[in-house]
């Protein structure tokens, strides 16, 4: 028992509710906002050190007993998520302070944040599958506001097919979970994954693996239930778009890993290989949307896709090393993907456009910028000093010894592809003859540069730094590896 | 019992994925409901539905039937209620705004305004 582990839920949604309070009050809004999410940073950075030193840490809400009551487990996986989804989350609203404009903010965005961020916090921490249905729902209600709020025409039209899609699966969530219910009798994590060892994955369990697979897919984004993503998440401005592309397809992948390496582990050969041969059609699905537009937006899109495609494939490893090199791949790339979209942010505010051959010359007057997104570009494709690296490298290592060649070459040759896409951007955009002159320019880049700093700090620390950050990342894939330390950790046998 | 529902279920899953594909958005949104409700039927149904009283402990029955799918039915019908008003309200603004409900003129990935 430990009350640390609901911090990082209760905080954002007690934000979120005084905040509700105070709707044309942006300043005091602006205040607010910033203590709370400094408040929940250093409590996860607290609950990452504890669950190092004590192991899993869980609460259980109103002291009942699991599997009766919910509980919330923070191991290592979820505690370092958290940590990481904080503070991509900070960073984003330092970056709409500046950025959002007035309409939103008087709207209520700051509130919507803050209740986006409970969502996914709660889905990190929750060790109940109706539990994490809920916390999807609080999620995802936030982004419907979110990607909708201001009301513009593309907005409202692709807001509408974000509902539909989230609405299906959604329901299909309900399903998955009425049949897991109907086969074991319980919806606690830890005691679904013992009974069913204890009765075997038979057929029907692997068909509800499956559904699983296909309700987390569409959240996620993997082929092929990724149509709905390059749409949705062009349509909102970048701070939304940012903190949408960092956070939401990565809780999707979160339970993917959660429940095939909890729950449903004992069929690999039909289940883990689904997920290794749709891990590589997305990400060349991924690399080839990347390399096909000659849009800011459109191409760090489809790098997100191409992304979940690199950490699915850990999955499909399930050794040590591969775990271990998901996780690691996965904390990177949503600190990665929150800086390149506060990067294209920044530059959207200069030009006021998104088309590459309408930009030139940016690196004249905006120096830092450049420099800047050329270091979110390597460190995205995996050059040595940055974050990218660490994580690849032990999906590679993971693979060859799993002798899965043709899956290690698609990955590393996908990051030339994702290399090439993001430097056409720096290359058109920043270089070349200037196209705008300083009066023509539309905005300034005044505090907008600053939080994508921090992003990219933390970036080269996970790359310099990974000594310090392995033994973390390895007691996670230690706790994925091992489902009985978890369910000791739970149920208390 | 249990296959009369499932079979019921079914049906109603038919009907929205049928109802989903369609043009106009209404039907989508009532697609949408009639999903809704499929997912709760079935969740009560695989619940099972063996004869017992409503679960009140003042009715001092020797079965009561099981709580804990009704209270997932419940959690899940405030929410699927909540996501459709936020739908309807959603289509309304955008017939206002785009002056169609056909899904086809809302087509394209290009922002043109």
């Amino acid at each position: 028992m430990n009350n640390l582990v609901i911090l990082p839920i209760l905080i954002p949604l007690i934000t979120a509710t005084l905040l509700l309070l105070i709707p044309k009050n942006i300043k005091l809004q602006k205040v607010i906002s910033v203590i709370s999410l400094t408040a929940t940073t250093i409590a996860s950075m607290i609950l990452v050190h504890n669950v190092y030193i004590n192991g899993i840490q869980t609460l259980e809400i109103g002291s009942w007993r699991p599997p009766f009551g919910i509980v919330l487990v923070a191991d290592m996986f979820a505690a370092l998520l958290v940590l990481t989804g904080v503070i991509v989350s900070f960073t984003c609203v330092l970056f709409s302070f500046r950025n959002i404009g007035k309409d939103r903010e008087n709207f209520f965005y700051y509130a919507f944040t803050q209740f986006l961020i409970t969502g996914v916090m709660g889905a990190f921490l929750t060790g109940d599958l109706f539990n994490l249905f809920v916390f999807f729902e609080v999620m995802l209600m936030s982004s419907y506001a979110l990607i909708v709020l201001g009301g513009t025409k593309i907005q409202l039209r692709e807001s509408i097919k974000y509902l539909l899609v989230n609405i299906i699966s959604s329901a299909l969530f309900v399903i998955a979970l009425a049949y897991l219910y109907g086969l074991v009798g319980t919806l606690n994590m830890a005691d679904v994954s013992s009974k069913i060892a204890q009765s075997g994955q038979t057929d029907i369990v692997t068909i509800v693996a499956i559904l699983f697979l296909i309700v987390f897919g569409l959240k996620g984004g993997i082929f092929p239930l990724y149509f709905w993503l390059p749409g949705s998440y062009q349509a909102p401005p970048y701070a939304i778009t940012a903190i949408f592309g960092a956070l939401l397809t990565k809780v999707g992948v979160y339970s993917i890993y959660r429940i095939f390496t909890l729950i449903f582990y004992h069929e690999p050969q039909i289940t883990h290989q689904i997920i290794g041969a749709l891990a590589i059609i997305t990400i060349l699905i991924g690399a080839i949307g990347a390399i096909a537009y000659w849009d800011v937006k459109k191409i760090l899109i489809y790098n997100i896709v191409t992304a979940v495609g690199v950490i699915m494939y850990g999955i499909s490893i399930a050794t040590e090393t591969g775990y271990a090199g998901g996780i690691y791949y996965l904390v990177h790339d949503m600190v990665i993907k929150g800086a390149l979209f506060l990067l294209a942010g920044a530059m959207f505010t200069i030009t006021g456009t998104d088309n590459i051959k309408k930009m030139g010359g940016l690196i004249k007057r905006h120096p830092l910028l450049g420099w800047m997104f050329f270091t979110a570009c390597l460190a995205l494709a995996g050059i040595p000093p940055l974050s990218g690296f660490v994580g690849k490298i032990l999906l590679a290592q993971g693979g060859l010894e799993q002798e899965h060649y043709i899956f290690v070459g698609v990955m590393l040759f996908s990051s030339l592809l994702v290399l090439y896409s993001v430097m056409k951007i720096f290359m058109n955009c920043f270089f070349r003859e200037e196209v705008l002159s300083q009066k023509e320019e539309k905005g300034t880049t005044k505090g907008l540069v600053y939080p994508s700093v921090i992003l990219i700090a933390l970036s080269a620390f996970l790359g310099l730094g990974a000594e310090f950050v392995y033994p973390y990342v390895f007691e996670a894939a230690e706790t994925l590896m091992d489902p009985s330390i978890y369910i000791q950790a739970v149920l208390k046998e | 019992m249990e296959i009369i529902m499932t079979i019921v279920a079914g049906v109603l899953i038919a009907c929205a994925t049928y109802l989903i594909l369609s043009k106009s958005i209404l039907r989508i949104i009532v697609g949408t409901g009639l999903l809704a409700h499929g997912a709760h039927l079935l969740l009560l149904t695989m619940g099972g539905l063996k004869r017992g009283m409503a679960p009140l402990l003042g009715q001092e029955a020797e079965a009561y039937t099981d709580p804990l799918p009704q209270a997932l039915i419940l959690t899940a019908i405030v929410i699927s209620f909540g996501v459709t008003s936020f739908f309807l309200v959603l289509a309304y603004r955008a017939y206002q705004e785009l002056k169609t409900d056909d899904m086809d003129k809302l087509r394209g990935n290009e922002n043109h305004e």
